[in-house]
């Protein structure tokens, strides 16, 4: 540091012997919390003609005057300023925005970006939050990750509609999905869980690709989403949402959130949706839209007491689901059980609830533990044609966590424990299956950030699971910044997941596949838990391009599974599930390229190349109805902000969706693959005024559909009949609109 | 299996105790601007051996610390951050320092050296 000064002195010194004549000075104004510099600032000495202006860092040079010391600086929107010279030091000078006869709709601010790559975390995680929510319709979370390139939507089945979202190639059992850091998505609701939790409650959303870390468990494989809920505390105290579309479906939502005293608050949410309308557009008799009804109702209690450090969330939920699909003459009354009519119901019951408290320690603000206890109950009944599925799932979850440092905030700790304990009951026609799954896990994950350059994460934990055994998860993540502007980062890790076969493949069960289970005596009905390896590289870059700001962004992530239970669907009229005996991968590459075109309107691209590949008994294949190749391209623009909060948004995303290998099927008896075709969806929406806003959007809009989506849908008895193998959308172009209204 | 996760334990409780020892709490005006800033300052504050926790305020300018009063003396750690380019309460960062911070840091400084002179007094 001396050494510092002594150049630094030595180098005035220098240059004040040689330039006495010389004035340097930094011309910038100050934006919100960031200084930027002033370029083509008019600098010049009072009533001279001697003058100059400054670069684009801001930086001008000029001949001291033997006339005057006053210097006059000037700039177009900005109060001119007279500076007296006395010394020859160089000097920085902030001019002063001159408001007064400025254009209501000149801004020199950036706009927020509703969804960024972090640069700072270690793990690579995007971040998304309400706004980016709102540029698409997204009813439930499903439906939240249309303009996200990261996370693949794909079709489930031709009945439900149903939305299953891919990571890195692989389904969504292999994400670990919380809510508010507890584990949602998983066993029963695997299916259709994404779609119990409306859109409107969803504060943000935090995607993390790659193993995550063991503080939430074993399970995460390709990637963890987090999802945070609107907070009664600062949530609006009203707000309501109506939405319909032109294939009859209708939402309604409203939340109220009330301050029962200085630190409790309460919000009662409410969602109800319908569908009533039978669509059948591509005429195979099959509804191309399911019926549905669904109530869903969350209650929440926040406690918070800033000065003692205290935090408690209580919350309790209910959801009632029931969705009738099948032939558009099916009548549940008459034709349950029929032979001659194909029809399904699914009914679901589900109740949740959980119990937080955080405590930070106020005069140690690195300090803190939490205590987390979750407990739910799914019921779900339905029947496929003449299949009957039934699955009751009841859950508990505990979890204790400690955080604090090692001798200081550059070594940071997590250590904890935690518990589950599932209890399934199966039937699936005649036959029952059930299973309880008890884990007691205890994990410690270590992080370091040398507040400059390096920073990673080390996690470990240890299970004790009744059908797993005794097994170590250890989770790796580095964040190194090789420059200003550029990030790497590395990942990797094991996990595990017990697997729920039939819960997981629900949709193989509009089908009419024999289904066949490998023989074994291994826990998880004859078949044994997965497991994988994942390893993963990212680089992000910021740069200028074409002077505009943009970021590229590089990842390559592969999953090598150790065990996999495979669902062979490969033969006509049979699925089969069996262990993994030879090579299971998934290689996923994904280029991404942000560019602020204007400040009000920005581009986000990208491309991905997934290699699913399986060992399946009939040789190793790419994983069916998996695109090798995909692109993405999001057009994002808003008008200026006016009075009031005016404004206009626009939305254009374009999905194109590269071939598909298909299996047998007596359809198209001799084409192995789908064609590659595109999606385009927009929306428009209308600010009145902070508190509303109207909106309206097109989905599908280049109305690509696929034609036969049911295999056998004249003959839905036959044992070749699935609707399951849908490559893309079975609704065509729908219209939708709806409102906003908040206090 | 069951003595590790004993050893384990004992590990994370030992952790815990050994936390509480003689550290203050104090917080201070920094200047500054931006992300940018925050690390800097922050840095500069960590890296002063006995000081344990470091977290500074964007839009309030305000650093919180908590420090091993018997390691570190507070002086040190405001000069620690003068010397970065932010002016404390209390300490004051070389101008040629303060030259050499990036743009989007500069601050604007309590003391200027060039103050506008009134236009009106010309």
């Amino acid at each position: 540091m001396k050494f510092n000064y002594l150049l630094y002195g030595s180098l005035i010194f220098l240059n004040n012997l040689f330039s006495q004549e010389i004035i340097e000075g930094k011309v910038v104004y100050k934006d919100d919390l960031e200084t930027l510099a002033l370029e083509g600032a008019n600098i010049f000495w009072l009533s001279t003609s001697d003058g100059t202006i400054s670069d684009s860092s801001g930086d001008f040079r000029i001949k001291k005057s033997n006339k005057t010391n006053l210097l006059i600086i000037s700039f177009l929107g900005f109060y001119t300023d007279t500076l007296k010279i006395d010394s020859n030091e160089k000097f920085v000078h902030f001019m002063k925005e001159d408001l007064s006869n400025n254009l209501d709709e000149v801004s020199l601010s950036e706009r927020k970006k509703s969804a960024k790559l972090s640069f700072t975390k270690i793990q690579n995680t995007i971040l998304v939050d309400a706004s980016e929510l709102l540029k698409a319709a997204c009813c439930n979370l499903s439906e939240s990750f249309e303009t996200n390139p990261s996370i693949d939507v794909n079709f489930s089945d031709a009945l439900t509609g149903t939305k299953q979202i891919n990571m890195l190639g692989l389904k969504s059992p292999y994400i670990l999905i919380s809510e508010e850091n507890i584990p949602m998505v998983r066993g029963a609701s695997q299916a259709y869980g994404l779609t119990f939790t409306p859109g409107t409650w969803v504060e943000s959303i935090q995607i993390s690709k790659g193993t995550g870390s063991v503080v939430n468990g074993f399970e995460s494989i390709a990637g963890q989403i987090n999802t945070e809920l609107k907070k009664p505390f600062t949530d609006n105290p009203f707000f309501i949402n109506l939405y319909g579309s032109r294939n009859g479906r209708i939402e309604f939502n409203t939340h109220f959130n009330k301050k029962i005293s200085e630190k409790w608050s309460t919000g009662l949410f409410i969602h109800l949706n319908q569908r009533n309308q039978k669509i059948d557009n591509n005429s195979d008799s099959f509804l191309d839209a399911p019926l549905s009804k669904q109530i869903n109702l969350l209650n929440r209690f926040q406690y918070i007491d800033p000065s003692n450090g205290w935090v408690v969330f209580y919350n309790w939920r209910f959801l009632n689901d029931t969705k009738q699909v099948g032939q558009v003459l099916f009548d549940p009354d008459l034709d349950k059980n029929s032979s001659t009519i194909w029809g399904s119901e699914i009914t679901t019951k589900r109740f949740d609830t959980a119990f937080k408290v955080g405590y930070v320690f106020p005069e140690f603000p690195y300090k803190s533990f939490g205590f987390q206890a979750a407990y739910s109950t799914h019921d779900q009944k339905s029947y496929y044609g003449l299949r009957n599925y039934d699955i009751i799932h009841d859950s508990f979850y505990g979890n204790i966590l400690f955080n604090s440092i090692l001798n200081n905030t550059t070594n940071k700790f997590k250590s904890g424990i935690n518990f589950s304990h599932d209890k399934y009951f199966e039937n699936i026609d005649l036959i029952s299956f059930s299973r309880t799954d008890s884990n007691l896990g205890a994990f410690f994950e270590w992080s370091h950030d040398d507040l400059e350059k390096l920073s990673w994460t080390a996690g470990l934990r240890i299970d004790f699971n009744n059908n797993i055994g005794t097994f170590l998860t250890p989770r790796f993540h580095l964040r190194y910044a090789i420059g200003p502007s550029s990030i790497l980062r590395l990942s990797s890790g094991s996990g595990r997941k017990a697997a729920n076969i039939f819960a997981e493949n629900q949709s193989i069960l509009g089908s009419n596949r024999r289904i066949y289970i490998e023989n074994g005596k291994n826990p998880f009905y004859g078949l044994l838990a997965e497991k994988a390896w994942n390893y993963g590289i990212s680089l992000s870059h910021k740069f200028k391009f074409i002077n505009k700001n943009s970021n590229l962004i590089f990842d390559y992530y592969t999953t090598e599974f150790v065990n996999q239970v495979i669902v062979d669907v490969e033969t006509q009229g049979r699925v089969y599930f069996y262990n993994l005996d030879g090579q299971s991968s998934s290689k996923s590459l994904q280029f991404t390229f942000n560019m602020d075109i204007t400040s009000q309107l920005q581009l986000s691209s990208a491309y991905k190349n997934d290699i699913v590949s399986i060992d399946y008994k009939s040789g190793r294949k790419q994983k069916q109805l998996v695109p090798k190749n995909r692109m993405f391209l999001n057009l994002s623009w808003n008008s200026i902000k006016k009075r009031n909060n005016q404004q206009w948004k626009y939305d254009l995303t374009i999905h194109n969706i590269g071939a598909q290998r298909l299996v047998e099927n007596n359809i198209t008896p001799n084409v192995f693959k789908s064609p590659s075709y595109s999606i385009v969806n927009m929306q428009l929406t209308r600010v009145f005024s902070s508190f509303s806003e109207v909106y309206f959007g097109i989905e599908n809009f280049s109305n690509f559909t696929q034609q036969s989506p049911i295999i056998s849908s004249e003959q839905p008895f036959n044992i070749n009949f699935d609707s399951s193998q849908v490559w893309a959308p079975v609704l065509g172009r729908m219209i939708y609109g709806g409102f906003r209204y908040k206090i | 299996m069951k003595n590790y996760f004993q050893i384990l334990l004992i590990f994370t409780t030992s952790i815990i105790l050994s936390q509480t020892s003689k550290n203050e709490k104090t917080s201070f005006g920094v200047s500054g601007n931006c992300e940018m800033c925050k690390m800097r300052i922050e840095k500069a504050a960590i890296s002063v051996k006995g000081v344990k926790y470091a977290n500074w305020n964007i839009p309030e300018n305000i650093l919180t610390l908590v420090y091993n009063s018997k390691k570190v003396s507070l002086s040190e750690i405001h000069t620690s951050i003068a010397d970065s380019g932010h002016d404390t309460s209390e300490a004051t960062a070389p101008t040629e320092v303060y030259n050499q911070l990036p743009i989007c840091c500069l601050y604007i400084r309590k003391q200027k050296n060039k103050a506008p002179l009134n236009n009106e007094a010309l």
